[in-house]
């Protein structure tokens, strides 16, 4: 737990944006293009977050998840599905005999105002469903107020319920508002236990942004050197074309390296972003760009 | 060499991704600029210019020699009667015309810059080019507005202005002296520098076709005794320098007793200083643009970085970290950090700068790139376990060498900061602003940067104290070298 948070590490915003603008403007072509395409499709957590969510809905994305575009060889599959935890059993069922894992939402999702109860019988209803993953939020409210010992526990205790099941921590950082914010969270969730810390919910602007990003990275990084842990990351919401996934991508070779480079520890919160990954790639097989009505929306 | 750390090493590595070369014209050979037309020179000499990373010719270029510069002197002293006349809204529209066709040209000028002088094309495509052209912007706005820059002062311009600019940012330095000049009404004979000629060349054919009277600008090509035959000209009113402080000292030691004004822009070994309560990441970035940028061919380099102890071995540990990501190779690739070493000559200088460095007992850190076998490289480099009598610490070296030192109190920083013959620029990163302007109050250099290095403006003046040289360049202070009043 943060003891002192004056020695919390503090970002410059500006030079933050210089930075990740360098970023954008790498050139990325040919062979390591179509490398970068297949490990960000299969970074993908595949996402439905809707109040109309039914059953028939999960098993189309399902069914996406598993063949994203059968047209194309040796494609991967996508990482996980991400639902509410009331669709965990049927994206469970619907996905039997694939490697794809089931995340879930958890802890009064999205804005995580409730009690601590509630949201642990919230985690563990989901997990006891069948996810392998459950994605919680923290309490925003609490942590601005300054009340970084709530945030702490109350990550603890979600994490104790979640048992075997990963735990990304979500920050909601459009509600955060500045990196100093970012990096405290951040530096929290991972004490706490996350095995991953996400930027958002995709429910509040601005969602994922690059300089957020890269100061959760720089968190995960200089928590590697203090304890030779890995975390994982997730940016999560407006993500929506390979464009912009191949800017998150660059910053994660360039940040974190090798190690970090696969779906175990990163993940896109996406829902769009697979075709467009998908039409790069069919572009790459036969040098034309195929209308988006050629790409099934699940 | 020093333990390199590998946890954080990139696993992706991007194909080469070249800026095209098919969209730009260069001619074989070039001429001299003098008087609004390309001519032959007198003795018939020409030399070649050089692509630095492999060695091969680019073009031929004219060597002027005496009569040349003759030559062009008389075009511009003839141009300047009618020049310095005209209505001054007429000459800012010349100069707006400059501008408007480098931003239509600027890709292929970027790519001649790359090409000729070893710079990334990320620099010269994002940084060199753009400001330029803002520079023959902004100067064309004061070309009518000269008597608000000086109120009540009558503002003449001098005459024929020599100007003599070096290779590290050659379209720039042209811009930066040529505008403020052609905006008070100078008339002006610009050598570029014998390595990197070729968008000075390129800029005389747009000046040739923004039908700017002739002989107003005349640009003419040489080394060294080409830029002494400028300097020693009795009918040049003005010499305006870029340069190293050794020339600058025999300038000024020439013009010494005659008329001519003159203002220089020399060297510099500027302190880039790190507090513990900066944004240490942030820190590391700035360390890495202010001495990486340009291949550290930059005279306002941040080339003495002044670490506080507490938070030392963070630092360092980072920027070796960072510099592992820094791709060095094919200026062109759009994905180079780091180009070539724009020539032989100074690569030469760079490697006996470093063992210097060994020799005296520094702590070598460079970084694990693969350089081309071919051209001029150096890896990034720093050095570690100095003091300020380390001969790297106190001579400039004009390359990608850092020499890291490490201080304790402000009082102690300010003052090894400010121990040095130059005072070009200086870099202070704290989250404290009270500190921040405490230190730019008493360090002794032209420029300070807050949190943030190598920004340049043309609406911001530059230039130095003590032995960097004096006079300003950009923004109002930018005029005033080029006026005299009446």
């Amino acid at each position: 737990m943060i003891k002192d948070s004056s020695k919390v590490p503090t970002y410059d915003t500006l030079g933050v944006i210089e930075r990740v603008n360098r970023f954008s403007k790498r050139s990325i072509k040919n062979s390591s293009k179509i490398a970068g395409l297949k490990l960000a499709l299969s970074m993908i957590d595949l996402t439905t977050l809707e109040g109309n969510d039914t059953k028939g809905k999960v098993e189309q994305l399902c069914y996406k998840a598993m063949h994203p575009h059968d047209a194309l060889q040796g494609l991967p599959t996508v990482a996980a599905i991400c639902v509410y935890p009331s669709m965990v059993s049927i994206a469970k069922n619907a996905l039997q005999g694939s490697k794809i894992n089931v995340a879930s939402v958890a802890t009064a999702f999205p804005s995580g105002q409730s009690d601590l109860k509630i949201k642990l019988a919230d985690t563990k209803f989901a997990v006891d469903q069948g996810a392998d993953e459950i994605d919680m939020v923290i309490s925003r409210g609490k942590f601005l107020s300054g009340d970084y010992q709530y945030v702490y526990d109350e990550i603890i205790a979600v994490k104790e319920a979640c048992g075997k099941a990963h735990l990304k921590v979500i920050l909601e950082t459009g509600e955060l508002e500045t990196l100093d914010n970012v990096r405290k969270a951040s530096e929290i969730a991972i004490q706490a236990g996350a095995d991953f810390i996400k930027t958002s919910t995709g429910k509040i602007q601005p969602a994922a942004t690059l300089p957020v990003t890269y100061v959760m990275l720089d968190t995960i990084k200089d928590h590697y050197i203090k304890t030779g842990k890995m975390i994982g990351m997730k940016p999560a919401g407006g993500i929506s074309n390979s464009k912009t996934a191949f800017q998150y991508l660059i910053m994660l070779n360039e940040v974190l390296g090798e190690k970090w480079m696969n779906s175990k520890y990163f993940r896109f919160g996406a829902s769009s972003l697979a075709n467009d990954i998908l039409m790069q790639l069919v572009k790459f097989e036969t040098g034309f760009y195929q209308s988006a009505n050629y790409f099934s929306k699940d | 060499m020093a333990k390199k750390n590998k946890y954080f090493k990139a696993s992706w590595s991007y194909d080469p991704a070249p800026e095209s070369t098919d969209h730009i014209q260069l001619q074989k050979k070039y001429d001299l600029y003098i008087d609004g037309k390309f001519i032959k020179p007198e003795n018939g000499k020409y030399f070649e210019t050089i692509n630095p990373t492999n060695d091969e010719i680019i073009a031929k270029v004219a060597l002027a020699e005496k009569e040349d510069v003759d030559k062009a002197v008389k075009a511009a002293r003839n141009a300047f009667k009618s020049w310095s006349k005209i209505e001054p809204k007429e000459r800012g529209k010349y100069i707006y015309r400059i501008a408007r066709l480098i931003q239509e040209r600027s890709r292929e000028f970027a790519v001649i810059e790359s090409l000729d002088g070893g710079k990334p094309i990320r620099e010269s495509r994002d940084i060199d080019i753009p400001l330029a052209a803002n520079h023959f912007f902004y100067y064309a706005g004061w070309a009518d507005k000269l008597e608000y820059a000086f109120p009540n002062r009558n503002p003449k311009p001098l005459g024929v202005t020599g100007q003599i600019i070096p290779w590290n940012f050659p379209l720039l330095m042209a811009a930066w002296k040529l505008a403020p000049a052609l905006a008070t009404g100078n008339t002006v004979v610009l050598k570029p520098a014998e390595t990197t000629p070729l968008t000075a060349l390129k800029l005389a054919e747009i000046i040739r076709d923004t039908g700017l009277p002739k002989g107003v600008v005349n640009i003419i090509t040489g080394a060294g005794k080409t830029g002494a035959n400028i300097v020693n000209h009795p009918d040049i009113d003005k010499i305006s320098f870029t340069g190293s402080t050794a020339v600058g000292k025999y300038i000024q030691k020439t013009v010494a007793g005659t008329h001519k004004k003159i203002t220089l822009e020399l060297g510099g070994k500027s302190a880039n200083i790190i507090f513990e309560d900066a944004a240490i990441d942030q820190a590391v970035e700035g360390i890495i643009d202010a001495i990486f940028f340009n291949q550290g061919h930059v005279c306002c380099a941040g080339s003495r970085l002044f670490i506080q102890e507490s938070v030392a071995d963070t630092v360092i540990q980072k920027l070796k970290d960072r510099m592992e990501t820094l791709i060095v190779g094919d200026p062109l690739d759009k994905n180079t950090d780091i180009g070539a070493i724009n020539s032989k000559r100074q690569l030469i200088i760079i490697e006996n700068y470093i063992k210097i460095g060994l020799n005296e007992g520094g702590e070598i850190f460079q970084t694990d790139c693969k350089l081309p076998s071919k051209g001029n490289w150096c890896a990034p480099t720093l050095f570690l376990n100095l003091s300020q009598s380390h001969t790297i610490v106190q001579e400039e070296i004009f390359g990608p060498v850092l020499a890291i030192q490490t201080f304790r109190t402000i009082q102690e920083v300010i003052e090894k900061a400010n121990n040095t013959p130059y005072g070009l620029a200086a870099g202070v990163w704290t989250q404290n602003g009270a500190k921040l302007f405490h230190l730019s109050q008493k360090l002794k250099a032209g420029v300070i940067w807050g949190n943030t290095f190598n920004k340049f403006d043309a609406t911001s003046p530059f230039g130095g104290y003590k032995e960097s040289g004096f006079g300003r360049e950009g923004g109002l202070h930018g005029l005033k070298p080029y006026v005299k009043f009446e």
